[in-house]
């Protein structure tokens, strides 16, 4: 598809597992530029001045007040930071786009939402595939908040199935307008919404895009959910009764609406990643300082061990899936920008560059999400009694932070995703699986090891080269027995997911070892470099752990006997990573971040 | 209207506060940086509201080293039209002043503001001292400032009250909450700031007349007693013998 790549450098989508990556070309956010750093407290000034007064209130899904937060950040070109000029945009880089979304994702109630589907799923849509007309009708009043835009997909009887809706849409005998009968549910923002964008089937069956003006007759909205969480956001069933539109008004091609769902959702996933780290970020910050102000047995409880065991495991799995969604975004930017050099416009060039990562997006939606759950999680536990009050902001934080793995494609779609991505690109001959796997399997025949690599980090990057054999030995013996009819991985989704999650961890523990390796190299730092070390030693530690795992429950539920033995301890060589006192390390983070009285790297 | 605001760099309010050599230094070991929340919130911000009121300029200045830039930048994000930067280490207030003033006095300011203290050493100094510098009157604790044709009005804190005060221009303030709402630079701004001018000059040769001999921590907190509300006797025992207050 892309042929800028081959050219350069860079890995293509998916490439982490088939070729080394080197530090040298990766961001890492202490590398935020001077501007990058300004926008951040930019963005942490909005909340505290714009949100946190009138939070109580928008908590209580107070009308007007989404609207009027909106209208506020796009009032300072919040929402446009990632949109063509051409529209009221400033087409901003993406890794400021990053950091943006990700600080976004510290509001601490549901606007994070309202926020993600203005910017995100609602604009998307329209920069992607809207004609010259419609961008200026609907794009332009997007960005400027003067409309606020919902996104329409999941139907009762569809969600992770959804190119299945039951929505239709036909055509009126003049040609001229389409009516559109059906229900969709669970519409964030549509309570407030002026612009939706709707997916229907044209004549029952071409799943189509549309743009609906809020107010059109026949379309009216159901009662707000009582949700679990986020509930400073609109969530609403929508509802469509002989809705008029006119022919103008569809989106993109008639039974190509399938390529708009899927292209916004990349971005989606990749910004809801960013929003995670964000949010999880405050929530470690809101436990430390707890911990240092509870007293229990005449001493604070971040004096005893169980309690920096959580701290410092809360800090290294958020430093890890940041320094992944970092490594993510800069190399969406270093496509998009080669694209445009190459002549394509800003809205070809991050199309084509989030589709082209479309499974590190994937990759980020889960860890992101999954990663914030277990801070709140144990932000909750540090609170004890107090975190189980709705007094406190880690109650909220806990049932807000749930969402995250069921909407923008439920973690277990995104599992799948991630691995049918990858064999679709290797069947494609986008990517070469084959010498790689051939390699593994040579070397576990001759019985070579991988040499350590240079220098102070040699073991952790040999340890990566070994999770990605032991990747391409699982996932290369499955598939084997696949292409011979011997297995059918639809129908296995069980190992599926063991290999999604050895994919997964592997980009994370690589991007950790990337940025780790790059801040050795940088003089000026939040913290000394033992802190970093410590971090990176637990998490290899851990994955190692997790992937011998993974690994073994794949391996034992595919293969047998002599194969399902030689598969075993191929794995069991390719998970030596050497632990390290573990203990001691998360102590050595935790008292960082307990010192500091937060969080602080 | 011409207009001067001073602007310096302060330690964000959650740092943790230390000495080093002998207790004669701040301890900038970690600490993060922001501009003080005075010169910031209303000080620059009233300012370039008169400024959008009444046409004119707007220029910042701080005394101090290359690595203030970035604050400096963030004054330009705001809004202000260029900066200067004298560039020196602020040894002491009379000092700064003096480097200010030599600057003011060069750029003939209609009105020169200053944020009321800042938040680390609480001086409350440096306006009156580039005042006294250039012969100008000086009005402190400024919580409204209105200013038209060479008039200004300025009211100001007083124990237990305002002050109202009519002056002409030129003169300098002090900023003190209340005179504006802090702005939040918006994305054009920021994207601007790198483009707006930030002059860099030599300081002058000054005097620097005292020297800090050394900082003291107050003393830690120390435990809370808890004293039965039916047993006062033990709390006047207690505040006369060991808090010795009565
Ligand atoms: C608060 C909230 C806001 C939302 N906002 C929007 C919005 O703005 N616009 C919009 O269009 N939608 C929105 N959604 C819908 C959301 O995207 C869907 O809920 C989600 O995609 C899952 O669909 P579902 O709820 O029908 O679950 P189901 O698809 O029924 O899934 C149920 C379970 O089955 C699993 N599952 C389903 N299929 C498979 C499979 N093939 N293999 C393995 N496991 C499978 C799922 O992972 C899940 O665990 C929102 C939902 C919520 C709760």
């Amino acid at each position: 598809m892309v042929n800028t790549l081959e050219e350069k450098k860079s890995l293509k989508g998916g490439e982490f597992l088939l070729k080394d990556s080197s530090y040298k070309d990766t961001f890492i956010p202490e590398e935020m530029n001077e501007d990058q750093q300004m926008v951040r407290d930019m963005v942490l000034d909005f909340i505290k001045n714009e949100i946190y007064p009138i939070d109580a209130r928008m908590e209580k899904l107070e009308e007007g007040l989404n609207e009027l937060v909106l209208e506020k950040a796009a009032a300072l070109g919040l929402l446009g930071t990632h949109m063509p000029e051409a529209y009221g945009g400033l087409e901003m880089d993406t890794n400021t786009n990053t950091v943006i979304t990700d600080y976004f994702g510290s509001v601490g109630n549901g606007f994070t939402v309202t926020y993600a589907v203005q910017t995100g799923i609602g604009m998307l849509p329209l920069l992607y595939f809207g004609t010259e007309e419609q961008k200026q009708k609907y794009l332009v009043p997007a960005i400027s908040a003067e409309k606020k835009v919902c996104y329409c997909l999941t139907e009762p009887s569809s969600g992770s199935d959804a190119l299945s809706a039951k929505t239709r849409a036909d055509l009126s005998e003049d040609g001229k307008h389409y009516t559109i009968n059906g229900q969709k549910m669970w519409i964030s923002s549509s309570g407030f919404a002026d612009t939706f964008i709707v997916f229907a089937q044209v004549d029952g069956d071409k799943f189509t895009g549309f743009i609906v003006d809020g107010g059109t007759p026949g379309l009216t909205l159901g009662a707000e959910e009582e949700k679990m969480g986020i509930h400073a956001s609109s969530t609403r069933q929508v509802f469509f009764e002989n809705v008029k539109v006119p022919a103008e008004n569809v989106l993109g091609k008639i039974g190509e609406g399938h390529k708009i769902a899927f292209n916004v959702l990349n971005v989606g996933r990749y910004k809801l990643g960013a929003m995670c780290v964000g949010g999880a970020r405050k929530g470690i910050d809101l436990s430390v300082k707890y911990a240092n102000e509870r007293n229990q047995f005449r001493k604070p409880i971040a004096s005893f061990g169980a309690i920096k065991h959580k701290l410092g495991e809360q800090t290294i799995r958020l430093f890890a899936v940041e320094s992944a969604l970092y490594r993510a975004s800069h190399l969406m930017q270093e496509l998009k920008h080669d694209l445009m050099k190459g002549g394509k416009s800003f809205t070809e060039a991050t199309l084509i560059s989030a589709e082209e990562y479309a499974m590190e997006c994937a990759i980020l939606k889960v860890i992101g999400s999954e990663m914030s759950d277990y801070v709140v999680d144990e932000a909750v536990q540090i609170h004890g009694g107090m975190g189980f009050s709705e007094e406190t902001a880690v109650s909220r934080a806990y049932r807000d932070s749930r969402i995250s793995r069921i909407y923008e494609g439920t973690n277990e779609i995104n599992r799948l995703l991630t691995v049918n991505t990858l064999m679709k690109r290797v069947m494609k001959q986008e990517l070469d699986f084959l010498s790689p796997a051939m390699a593994v399997q040579k070397e576990l025949m001759e019985g070579t090891t991988t040499p350590l690599g240079e220098g102070k980090y040699g073991q952790e990057e040999k340890t990566i080269k070994d999770f990605k054999k032991a990747i391409l030995m699982v996932l290369g013996s499955a598939a084997k027995l696949q292409m011979e009819g011997k297995l059918n991985l639809k129908e296995e989704q069980e190992i599926v997911m063991n290999i999604s999650d050895m994919i997964m961890d592997t980009f994370v523990a690589e991007s950790l070892l990337l940025r780790i390796q790059k801040l050795g190299e940088l003089t000026e730092k939040p913290q000394s470099q033992e802190i970093y070390d410590a971090i990176l030693k637990v998490y290899f530690t851990d994955m190692n752990a997790k992937i011998a795992k993974d690994g073994m429950d794949a391996i034992v539920s595919f293969a047998e006997g002599d194969a399902m033995k030689g598969l075993l301890s191929g794995l069991r060589k390719f998970t030596k990573y050497p632990p390290i006192n573990v203990k001691k390390a998360r102590r050595l983070v935790a008292d960082t971040l307990i010192e500091a009285n937060g969080y602080c790297l | 209207m011409k207009l001067l605001v001073c602007i310096s760099k302060t330690p964000d309010t959650t740092s943790k506060i230390a000495f080093t050599n002998g207790n004669s230094e701040f301890d900038t070991s970690g600490i993060s940086y922001i501009m003080n929340p005075y010169d910031e919130w209303y000080a620059l911000v009233r300012a370039i509201e008169l400024k959008e009121a009444n046409g004119g300029s707007v220029t910042v200045i701080n005394v101090g080293p290359a690595s203030n830039d970035q604050t400096i930048r963030k004054a330009l994000a705001i809004g202000a039209d260029d900066a200067i930067r004298v560039n020196a280490e602020p040894k002491s207030a009379m000092y700064v002043a003096k480097q200010i003033a030599e600057q003011a006095k060069a750029g003939g300011y209609d009105i020169v503001f200053t944020g009321k203290e800042t938040i680390d050493y609480n001086g409350s100094e440096i306006g009156a001292m580039v005042a006294e510098y250039l012969d100008q009157p000086f009005i402190s604790y400024g919580v409204s400032l209105e200013a038209a044709g060479g008039n200004a009005t300025v009211k100001r804190d007083i124990e237990g009250g305002i002050e109202t005060v009519e002056l002409a221009t030129p003169f300098v303030v002090s900023a003190a909450k209340g005179m504006a709402e802090q702005r939040i630079p918006n994305m054009r701004g920021i994207m601007m700031a790198k483009r707006k001018p930030l002059n860099v000059v030599e300081p002058v040769a000054a005097k620097d007349p005292s020297v800090t001999v050394s900082f003291d921590l107050p003393p830690a907190k120390t435990g809370v007693k808890l004293v039965d509300p039916e047993n006062m006797g033990e709390l006047v025992r207690l505040l006369k013998e060991e808090a010795k207050i009565i």
